[in-house]
């Protein structure tokens, strides 16, 4: 997971990125279709029917996005506001001790935290899971939302300022505005990370596509090996194109 | 400059005693004891080098920087007691390359401080309009972002957001130093007929000394901490700078700067020229000019306009006075400043012919009638000094 991708706002030319828009929805749902035709034209043992049927991969695919989601909100509602907060004047010299947290957070191998969140708390499901993956994808978001804002134009603040706009006022109609574009791809990169570890919410009873990777695995069963990992892969992209669009279509107007 | 009293002038007065600003952890204040009355409906323009503390000075007026002692009253009413919001609202402010937010179209840019007023919404949308007329831009701008519009469009919309909610105070901080020297040239322009109009305080800074000949009413020139060097009239800083650095300042052509502040409508025109009409006869001329003794007559069509200089030795040939002589290459208006008037002087090579408000001949204006004006504005203010210390005489 390549972290240079989140502090971009393009990731390669106009060009380039407006055929990635088309073509990678396409791939992903050709691929997931080729692989789904495949495993199920097979000739399936017990074991594999019971991981590999419509009810079962929906119930898993749906648990993935619910960790997904409440993962996303998760970063969003604190990233954003710890970012918020860490550029005001009077919190900057904070800004290093949290952005180490987040950092430490994302080098830590996603496995160790969930696991050593879990010995900690002791719980299991959809919230043991989602808590420490929020932390290990917090960090493009948090890091967006602060360079974000510190790259605004000083003399915009202070025009702002000077016709008479208050703090807050100068905040979100200024500064978070002219933020959004970095802040929408530090989202969209933690999306992807959030999607891709999602798969490890099967370690504590999350559920989701790890289900199926960790019973291929240890059933020694390709096709549902090939099957989970398929779909996390499918779901990823899939995700990271949604943030593309939201990129192109929520960025303010006025900017390039 | 125009003492005209009949106008309505919508400027309050400003007056700033004894305002210092002190940073922290400096030892030396960048504004120390600055005290200065600006009278309402006047420009005035803060000149002095990079660094001197003009724009310090002007911050503390809207209080974007807080003064660390001393006085600044608007209007009669004390800046320093009212919310600093509030106050902001109530003064315009512009600045360097406009500060347009960019998210914003031009007229939601326009609408931010009625916004912050509480307008409501019919009353914001009359007024962008009516504001983008008053700078110059079409109806069709207020779509628009300000990416999509050049420098000087972009100036305007700075100065329509700063008026528009129409307060009695202008701030001006650099606003036109980003821009080509035409653009610029079209902008001052425009802002002396706005202010010609509106009658506002306006407070206006800039290290382009010839900008601020062209648009202040007085011009303060300040040194280092902001310290007043010269307070007064651009013509008399130019006729007599109070010390050294003022005139550093003033720099080369102080009097042809002083030809800029002039107009051609201001001075005695010559009227002695003999005219003569595109209907005459050569004899005729020949006649005119002998009796004025005269060796050049001035060809004017019918309307009166002029058309060609005449020399009597050109008559000779001439059978009649439809194409003789030497076409007129540069004519000044009466509304035109002197130095227009010399450079035409120096193309036409003696004098130049001065017309009026259709085009038609009123007089010459020559060198003499130049250079007799500049003495006569250098003797007036001869002896500014020695009354008053670089007060406003």
């Amino acid at each position: 997971m390549a972290t240079d991708t989140a502090f971009s706002t393009s990731s390669g030319s106009k060009r380039t990125e407006r055929i990635r828009l088309l073509v990678q929805p396409a791939v992903v749902v050709i691929g997931v279709a080729a692989t789904l035709l495949w495993a199920f034209s097979r000739d399936l043992d017990d074991i594999e029917k019971n991981n590999i049927n419509a009810e079962s991969l929906l119930t898993d695919t749906w648990d993935h996005l619910k960790v997904s989601f409440v993962v996303i909100v998760l970063v969003v509602v604190i990233a954003v506001p710890l970012g918020v907060v860490l550029t005001r004047s009077w919190a900057k010299i904070a800004a290093p001790f949290f952005l180490a947290i987040a950092t430490i957070g994302q080098a830590a191998p996603a496995i160790g935290v969930l696991v050593l969140f879990f010995l900690w708390s002791g719980w299991e499901g959809l919230w043991a899971a989602a808590l420490p993956i929020a932390l290990y994808s917090l960090l493009p978001v948090l890091r967006n939302t602060i360079v974000g804002l510190q790259q605004v134009d000083r003399t915009l603040v202070e025009a702002a300022r000077g016709v008479g706009m208050s703090s807050p006022t100068v905040l979100f109609r200024i500064e978070l505005p002219l933020a959004v574009p970095l802040i929408l791809a530090g989202l969209r990169t933690s999306l992807v990370l959030a999607v891709g570890t999602a798969t490890l919410a099967a370690f504590v009873n999350g559920g989701g596509l790890g289900l199926l990777i960790d019973a291929g695995y240890k059933l020694n069963r390709i096709t549902i090996l090939v099957v989970g990992a398929v779909l996390a892969m499918g779901l990823a992209l899939l995700v990271d194109w949604l943030g593309a669009v939201a990129e192109r279509f929520l960025r303010p107007r006025g900017l390039r | 400059m125009s003492e005209t009293t009949d106008q309505k002038i919508s400027g309050v007065e400003i007056e700033l005693a004894e305002v210092t600003k002190r940073y922290a952890g400096q030892k030396t204040p960048a504004v120390d004891g600055f005290s200065m009355t600006i009278p309402a409906g006047e420009t005035i323009v803060f000149v002095g080098p990079s660094g001197c503390g003009k724009t310090t000075t002007m911050k503390m007026i809207n209080r974007l920087i807080e003064p660390t002692s001393g006085q600044i009253t608007i209007g009669g009413e004390s800046a320093l007691k009212i919310d600093p919001d509030q106050l902001r609202r109530r003064i315009g402010y512009a600045i360097q390359q406009a500060g347009l937010f960019p998210h914003l179209t031009v007229a939601q840019n326009i609408a931010v401080v009625p916004g912050l007023l509480g307008w409501d919404k019919k009353k914001v949308r009359d007024r962008v309009v009516e504001m983008l007329d008053l700078v110059g831009l079409d109806e069709e701008f207020a779509g628009r972002f300000p990416r999509q519009l050049s420098g000087g469009q972009q100036q305007r919309v700075g100065v329509a957001r700063a008026l528009a909610a129409d307060p009695p105070v202008l701030l001006m901080d650099e606003p036109f130093g980003a821009v080509d020297p035409i653009t610029r040239g079209n902008l001052q322009d425009e802002l002396l007929r706005l202010q010609a109009e509106l009658r506002k305080t306006i407070v206006f800074v800039t290290h382009d000394f010839d900008e601020a000949v062209k648009l202040g009413d007085r011009i303060a020139v300040l040194g280092n901490q902001s310290k007043i060097l010269q307070y007064d009239t651009p013509e008399a800083i130019l006729a007599n700078p109070a010390d050294d650095t003022v005139a550093g300042f003033v720099g080369a052509g102080a009097s042809l700067k002083q030809l800029t502040l002039m107009r051609v409508r201001d001075v005695e025109l010559k009227t002695d020229l003999v005219t003569v009409s595109t209907e005459d006869t050569p004899a005729d001329v020949r006649q005119k000019l002998t009796n004025a003794r005269k060796t050049y007559a001035l060809v004017l069509d019918r309307r009166n306009r002029p058309l060609r200089w005449l020399h009597v030795r050109e008559l000779a040939s001439a059978g009649s006075l439809a194409t003789v002589g030497r076409p007129v290459g540069d004519t000044v208006s009466v509304q035109s400043t002197l130095q227009d008037a010399l450079e035409a002087i120096l193309t036409e090579g003696g004098n130049a012919a001065v017309t009026g408000g259709r085009g038609e001949y009123v007089g010459t204006i020559d060198i003499r009638t130049v250079t007799d004006t500049i003495q006569q504005v250098r003797e007036e203010h001869e002896n500014d000094h020695e009354n008053s210390a670089g007060g406003a005489g």
